[in-house]
């Protein structure tokens, strides 16, 4: 009969078995630029929800007698070239670059990560002919494949999302499956196999776990790429209607104000900076909080 | 005997995050002349980085901060390690060989343009005079059509071939000593034993020594004269090869040698494992790092630090305070 | 033979493994690597065997071929019955709950993303074996026991555990549906050598335990493989060139390159070592992409006359139990 040796781990550091839960708090809040980054999304959430009470006028109000007022005590960011109030229409572009952003990230990755997936763990003639596909899709620019499918589709904010999210898939799928052909060479793959786990167990319980972090950092980099596209498509006439405020918006009609009124592109350009700047630092902690080996930290 | 390097109290240390790493603890040996010997002890035991340091081959964080290495009349240590003296040393006084012959060698360097690097800048050598050294000992160590094989990458030769011109490389300028750094752990069974071979063969008819750094004991068994035991970076037996066989000594080299299956073993025979876990060389305590799983210890050993090395029988030394003459438990 | 053939768990026929070359754009087939090249062997209840040779020799191959994860290119593998050459991968997967795999690395076959608890237990939930959430722990902590591992640990990641102590939760998970058959390949081979007793007692000791559980172990170290197999079948080059019980084959190995393979393996005795026959070998193992014609082994064979190159040499029976291919026997 074997004895029971002393095998308790050689302790690296004095660390406490902490549970995991808290030990994902601990190492995602353990960073102030992260804490920073929720404290700026938390700020705009707020802003977008409560934007009808935030918000001190109507941001679809025209008034023409106040157009392109410089920022003053009435009107703290001044007035566009209709006499909308700035920091309204900032106020309530929050929602709307919100809603297309995350939406956006969310369809577009969740398509993406399951087309790389399928792609890099099956490889053979499955992975060439959806590469090729997304090869295919990568060769038109961003932009020009999210306008050729909005002006499919037509204009209005779902099918926004609908040709951002469509156009963002190639750069989800291709980051996955190479990340997939990487992790799939571990032993625990064909351990799993071994161990006679079907394929979608093996790509869903061991794959997707570990390639998910490039994915994370690349989801938070895309938020403010799905911001300044949408603006881009809006100039093009194609994206989110007038008189609908998002900062896309904003920023484009005030570029022929740039000298006389900076404010106006400023201001929703300082949010779109500031909102994307959040996601990404929010992004690095996430990543960090969800690697089992970052215990170490503590 | 002409004794050729004599190492005292070398330390070597690495800071790191969590704690001093002392790599290398107070370790001394000498080399004779035209001797094989053996320095031998598990991964972590401090061997390679004790090499690398008497090359002056340790970078930060890493820091050898004690101790003297006595080659021809100077301390090494007294150079600067990156300085013109140390240079003219490594390779042409004391060469190493090491484990990864797929990485030893440049990708993008021509075989003839390695070896006959180290013949001009060493031995003042002109092209051609160093290209037909370099083609000869290619010969030497057995590459076969060494004129025309002289002029193909690494990639084309396999792992064996490529260790072998390491081995041509490393002796190109007729070096005193020879240091193997593992040199056949990556490498098959029979091939391990054609370049252990070719290895004795080489030191002998350059009347060079060899310092052999394993893990298997059976190679310093049957190549090794003397050897060196390696623990938590201490030596902690030393002597001939017959009489550290024949009686060991030390706790851990007992325990070593009853846990390694031998290919002449009898039917039967039970492996007695070492209890317990390799030591966590972060901040180690005073008291001896073999002692959590010593199944000899006695009361001295948990109160006093480590013991100094003490002969046991001439030339057989041990760092242990328990008699370990008797019927083991 | 004379053995009653039900006991006989796995028996393997002919296998033969290639894998293709593919070139060019349409990636067509331009030469094959003969990984496996027409293999046969059994394996009895209980029994141990061991398959060492050493790289490119198609020992790995033959242990992924066992349990289905390469598709065989001809020949049988019968297992209990069922000829996992021929059978659909869904068929397969129930059959894997009776064929267990322990592998090399103890690093990179565990998910660094799964808590020890989960990795051991993942068998279960893959073969729905019939449980509640409490017998499922149990049946968990049972396992940790099993391979002498705190049960309370089972909610760490690897990278907290020690190389040792992953390969003992590599071994729980094998044994998690009770398998009949284990296949070992090289479990040992990257753990520090005090280690790796530790682990060879354990698989003896389950051995011990269950006395109808097999192991198809291997592993390049012949001492390891002789100290724990029943039978001892050696590789070269895609075929078994010799298969004999594991005491006959240190007293009287019959095929040359197992007796240079054994005379490659040095022994940790230097007083044994002086006594022992020598033989080198000359050249290197030949690429399983282009094999020597006839016996793979005779270009590199002390023993060979022109016969050699003409016919690939079958095993035959030389005594009870003792099958060489080599015509000069």
């Amino acid at each position: 009969m074997s004895k029971e040796v002393n095998l308790k781990p050689a302790p690296v550091k004095n660390t406490r078995h902490v549970s995991e839960i808290r030990r994902f708090f601990k190492v995602f809040f353990s960073r102030w630029v992260v804490v920073l980054g929720m404290v700026i999304i938390l700020f705009f959430i707020i802003a977008a929800i409560f934007a009808p009470w935030v918000a001190p006028y109507n941001p679809d109000k025209i008034d023409m007698n106040n157009a392109l007022l410089q920022p003053s005590k009435a009107h703290l960011l001044g007035t566009d070239s209709l006499g909308r109030d700035t920091l309204s229409r900032t106020i309530y572009g929050t929602r709307i670059s919100l809603e297309i952003g995350f939406f956006v990230v969310v369809l577009g990755s969740a398509a993406g990560m399951a087309l790389g997936l399928v792609a890099g763990y099956f490889g053979g003639w499955i992975q060439a002919i959806v590469m090729r596909f997304i090869d295919t899709m990568m060769a038109f620019p961003m932009l020009i494949l999210a306008l050729l499918i909005a002006s499919l589709l037509g204009g209005g904010i779902n099918n926004v999302i609908m040709a951002l999210a469509f156009a963002m898939v190639p750069a989800y799928a291709r980051l996955m499956c190479g990340q997939v052909m990487t992790v799939r060479e571990n032993d625990y793959v064909l351990a799993g196999r071994s161990m006679g786990a079907s394929h979608t167990r093996i790509m869903l319980r061991h794959l997707l776990p570990n390639c998910f972090p490039p994915l994370i950092v690349m989801m938070t980099m895309m938020l403010g790429t799905t911001i300044l596209a949408e603006a881009g498509l809006s100039f093009l006439g194609i994206g989110v209607q007038p008189p609908v405020a998002t900062w896309g918006n904003m920023v484009n009609d005030g570029r022929q104000y740039l000298v006389t009124n900076p404010i106006l592109s400023f201001a929703p350009g300082l949010a779109i900076m500031l909102v994307v700047y959040a996601f990404n630092m929010v992004g690095d902690g996430l990543r960090d909080a969800l690697d089992p080996q970052l215990r170490g930290i503590l | 005997m002409v004794e050729l390097l004599r190492v005292n109290n070398l330390v070597t240390q690495f800071k790191t995050d969590n704690g001093v790493v002392k790599a290398v603890d107070g370790v001394s040996y000498y080399i004779d002349e035209q001797e094989i010997f053996g320095l031998v002890g598990e991964s972590g035991c401090g061997k390679s980085v004790s090499q690398l340091s008497v090359m002056q081959l340790i970078n930060a964080p890493g820091e050898i901060v004690g101790g003297e290495v006595i080659f021809e009349g100077q301390n090494l240590l007294k150079y600067a390690a990156h300085g013109h003296e140390m240079r003219s040393i490594r390779g042409a006084k004391i060469s190493m060989i090491f484990q990864e012959p797929m990485t030893s060698l440049n990708p993008v360097l021509t075989i003839s343009q390695q070896l006959t690097e180290m013949l001009i800048l060493h031995l003042k050598m002109n092209h051609e005079a160093a290209r037909k050294r370099a083609i000869e000992l290619m010969g030497l160590v057995g590459i076969p059509a060494a004129e025309r094989r002289i002029d193909d990458y690494p990639h084309n030769f396999s792992g064996g071939m490529r260790q072998r011109v390491m081995i041509a490389m490393a002796l190109s300028c007729n070096p005193r000593i020879l240091i193997a750094d593992e040199p056949t752990t990556a490498l098959d069974v029979t091939t391990q034993a054609q370049l252990l071979e070719l290895m004795k063969d080489m030191v002998q008819r350059f009347r060079a020594s060899l310092v052999i750094v394993t893990h298997n004991l059976g190679v310093v068994a049957r190549y090794a004269q003397r050897i060196y035991i390696m623990y938590a970076g201490r030596i902690v037996e030393s002597g001939t090869t017959k009489d550290i066989f024949r009686t060991p000594r030390h706790p851990y080299t007992m325990g070593l040698l009853k846990s390694i299956p031998r290919l002449d073993e009898a039917e039967g025979t039970k492996l007695v494992p070492i209890d317990g876990l390799p030591p966590n060389l972060i901040n180690m305590p005073r008291t001896c790092a073999f002692l959590p799983r010593c199944s000899w210890r006695i009361d001295k050993c948990f109160k006093e630090p480590w013991p100094e090395l003490t002969p046991v029988n001439g030339n057989h030394f041990i760092r242990c305070y328990a008699d370990t003459k008797e019927v083991r438990p | 033979m004379n053995q009653s053939q039900d006991n006989v768990i796995l028996d393997v026929s002919d296998l033969k493994m290639y894998f293709p070359v593919l070139r060019g754009l349409l990636r067509r087939k331009v030469a094959d690597v003969k990984a496996v090249d027409g293999v046969s062997f059994q394996l009895k209840r209980g029994e141990t065997l061991g398959l060492v040779g050493e790289s490119g020799c198609g020992k790995t191959t033959i242990g992924r071929c066992v349990l289905g994860l390469y598709r065989a290119t001809a020949g049988k593998i019968m297992f209990l019955g069922d000829d996992v050459t021929a059978l659909p991968e869904k068929k397969m997967r129930r059959v894997r709950k009776n064929i267990a795999l322990i592998f090399q690395d103890p690093y990179s076959s565990l998910d660094p993303r799964q808590s020890a608890g989960s990795i051991v237990g993942e068998p279960l939930k893959i073969h729905a074996m019939v449980m509640t959430k409490q017998e499922y722990k149990d049946r968990v902590e049972e396992l940790f026991r099993v391979v002498s591992l705190d049960p309370s640990m089972a909610n760490r990641f690897p990278h907290e555990f020690s190389g040792g102590q992953r390969q003992r939760i590599g071994v729980a998970r094998a044994l998690a549906c009770s398998p009949s058959l284990i296949v070992c390949d090289e479990p040992i081979s990257a753990l520090d050598v005090s280690i790796q007793a530790q682990i060879i007692n354990l698989l003896e000791e389950l051995q011990d335990r269950n006395k109808d559980l097999s192991y198809l172990f291997i592993a390049h170290d012949l001492s390891v493989v002789r100290h724990i197999s029943d039978r001892v079948a050696v590789m070269y080059l895609g075929h078994i060139v010799e298969i004999c019980r594991s005491r006959v084959l240190y007293d009287n190995p019959l095929h040359p390159y197992t007796r240079a393979l054994l005379s490659a393996v040095p022994i940790a005795d230097p007083f044994i070592e002086e006594t022992r026959e020598r033989i080198i070998l000359k050249g290197e193992v030949p690429s399983p992409l282009n094999p020597p014609p006839g016996c793979p082994f005779h270009p590199r064979c002390f023993m060979a006359i022109p016969e050699c190159s003409q016919a690939v040499p079958p095993l035959r029976v030389i005594s009870e139990g003792h099958e060489v291919a080599c015509i000069r026997v």
